[in-house]
């Protein structure tokens, strides 16, 4: 017995170690993100001299405008959010009547989608800029360096994978639930929205957080369809934006990338327990 | 009255997302596997005709060192990262479901790096192997660690190794959630029957763990294997492809994984053609690779 004491400790500590190597990287910015470029040649491994520095430098990166924070943090927040919400309503009300039409066109379509979560982004890209620019040529709807073409492609490129969660939980739903509200006279619409549509919280917690983390961190799409240093620019974007404008300064891209992880560890802080449950659930699936 | 097949309910349903499927998956992907056999360009615009070229772009591949390189390279990264994903995030499972008092919190902490994307945590490893290793080695008396040219970046071959290490380290919070669900699962009358059998923890691992813990091991598997197949990210923002290097006579990016070479080869040479139709051969690669995988690991599921 007394044994198994000193080996949990030994593994306790070993943890320990291992936690702080694993955190060490964000210490590195850290500090770095509060010292002057003279400094971190002196000693990136040092602790910064003056931690004032540290608002100097955010200031700094608040108004470069290679970054231009407060626009690319809102558009992050705006282009998720709402990438977020269609995904959510469009993919468990799509989920719903595929699992409650028992036709050969719906399980076909059903299919499709689920086979569709193989194709890699890369053998859509260049057609996908061709026929975006095409689209708005004809019709005058613009989709490049546009909100409403970036949120589109993650409902496109997000609904596969929410579609085949959502569905997979519909089934398990007892039919009787929804005979009786029709009974009741509920329409079609009003038994999804009121009846189901509740039932399937933690599904929409998994497709949230699969989701959310996807697009915030997202570089590749944006990068194609907003463009680095255009109009509208994601976190990410912006932070690549900056380190390109500003090679080897990494005081300031210490500061960007700082400032650019703050919001989710932050949002992690909070909300630890359900995002590693909703990242468990949706690799489960 | 007969009821009718599809009730509109099912089309208004259905509707936006075909809307967008249609816009960003089905066309995109006809218009692209077209265009891999035309000879298409980031000036031809749809309307144009484009000119039929056969397999010509596809020919055109096979003699490029470039792509055989990124396509090995992807190959040996992609095994790499697996067998590294997985062992460093199952030993972490079994570290963090022991009755440690701050299981929790190391649980998070090792999930944190998953939180961020692959893009930022490549410039913080560019620093970290660029500037932090070299100054380490300064202050453990390894003065060759300082020199230019022993930078771990500035070589193909150890710069491929920190790919592996930023994208474990990036990845590996993340299987160990499913792992430690998966062992948390595991009853806990098999492990204490076994413990007073006298089984040793070795033992345990082999006949109750690793066998209870298969299903998690699929998925697992799936999951690294396709994303280390993608990898770009990371690759864009650590090693940016380089650096250069020669392979079969000619200059090439030693670290130029499929995605980026794709990218690359696209926007970077102009050859739009070029690049679709190694997305083509990029997109059945990974198709054939993943059936394949979940197949064989269906089959090991069910015999056991």
């Amino acid at each position: 017995m007394k044994q198994k004491k000193s080996g949990l400790v030994a593994f306790e500590a070993l943890a320990v170690v291992l936690f702080v190597a694993f955190l060490f990287p964000f210490l590195i910015v850290l500090v770095n993100a509060a010292k002057a470029p003279f400094e971190i040649t002196q000693n990136p491994l040092s602790f910064p001299t003056e931690w004032g520095k540290i608002l100097a430098n955010i200031g700094t990166i608040w108004t470069s405008s290679n970054v231009r924070y407060g626009s690319s943090f809102l558009s992050s927040v705006l282009i998720t959010s709402l990438s977020l919400i269609f995904l959510n309503l469009l993919s468990s009300q799509a989920a719903w009547v595929l699992v409650r039409t028992k036709t050969k066109l719906s399980s076909g379509i059903f299919i499709l989608f689920v086979a569709a979560m193989v194709i890699p982004f890369q053998i859509v890209m260049f057609p996908l800029l061709t026929w975006f620019r095409e689209i708005a040529n004809v019709t005058g709807i613009r989709l490049l360096r546009s909100y409403a073409g970036i949120i589109v492609a993650y409902i496109g490129f997000g609904m596969s994978q929410s579609i085949f969660m959502f569905h997979g939980f519909i089934k398990s739903i007892p039919l009787e639930l929804e005979e009786a509200a029709i009974i009741d006279g509920c329409k079609p619409w009003e038994t999804f929205y009121k009846i189901i549509f509740p039932i399937l919280k933690p599904i929409h917690a998994t497709v949230l957080v699969l989701n959310g983390i996807w697009i915030w961190n997202d570089y590749l799409l944006p990068l194609l369809v907003l463009g680095k240093g255009n109009r509208i620019m994601t976190i990410p974007l912006a932070v690549s934006n900056f380190a390109g404008a500003y090679v080897k300064q990494w005081d300031l891209i210490m500061t960007a990338i700082l400032m650019a992880m703050i919001p989710i560890v932050v949002l992690f802080l909070f909300a630890q327990k359900y995002i590693i449950k909703g990242m468990v659930a949706g690799s489960i699936k | 009255m007969k009821k009718a097949k599809h009730p509109a309910i099912f089309w208004i349903f259905l509707l936006p997302v075909l809307f967008a499927f249609s816009l960003v998956i089905v066309v995109p992907f006809l218009l692209g596997v077209w265009y891999s056999f035309t000879n298409w360009s980031a000036t031809a615009r749809l309307g144009e005709t484009l000119r039929f070229i056969g397999l010509e772009n596809y020919a055109k591949i096979l003699k490029d060192p470039s792509f055989a390189y990124s396509f090995l390279l992807t190959v040996v990264y992609t095994i790499f990262n697996m067998v590294a994903i997985n062992v460093a995030s199952f030993s972490l499972a079994m570290l963090v479901t022991r009755s440690l008092k701050g299981k929790n919190v190391y649980r998070a902490g090792f999930f944190v790096p998953n939180l961020i994307g692959g893009l930022i945590l490549g410039y913080v490893w560019q620093f970290v192997f660029n500037n932090a290793v070299p100054s380490i080695g300064t202050a453990l008396g390894l003065a060759s660690w300082a020199q230019a040219e022993n930078l771990v970046l500035g070589k193909s071959v150890s710069a491929l190794i920190a790919l592996v290490i930023v994208s474990t380290w990036q990845y590996a919070g993340y299987i160990m959630v499913i792992y430690v669900a998966a062992i948390e699962n595991i009853p806990q009358e098999l492990i204490e029957a076994a413990q007073i059998d006298g089984a040793s923890p070795l033992r345990r691992l082999f006949a109750i763990t690793l066998p209870m813990t298969r299903q998690a091991f699929t998925i697992t598997l799936f999951l690294t294997l396709v994303n280390s197949f993608k990898q770009f990210d990371v690759n864009v923002s650590l090693t940016a492809g380089g650096p250069a290097t020669m392979f079969a006579g000619q200059p090439i990016l030693g670290t130029q994984l499929l995605a980026l070479n794709i990218y690359n080869q696209g926007f970077r040479s102009n050859d739009m053609a070029g690049g679709q139709a190694r997305a083509v051969v990029f997109f059945l690669v990974l198709t054939l690779v993943s059936i394949i995988q979940v197949s064989i690991n269906k089959k090991r599921e069910i015999e056991l």
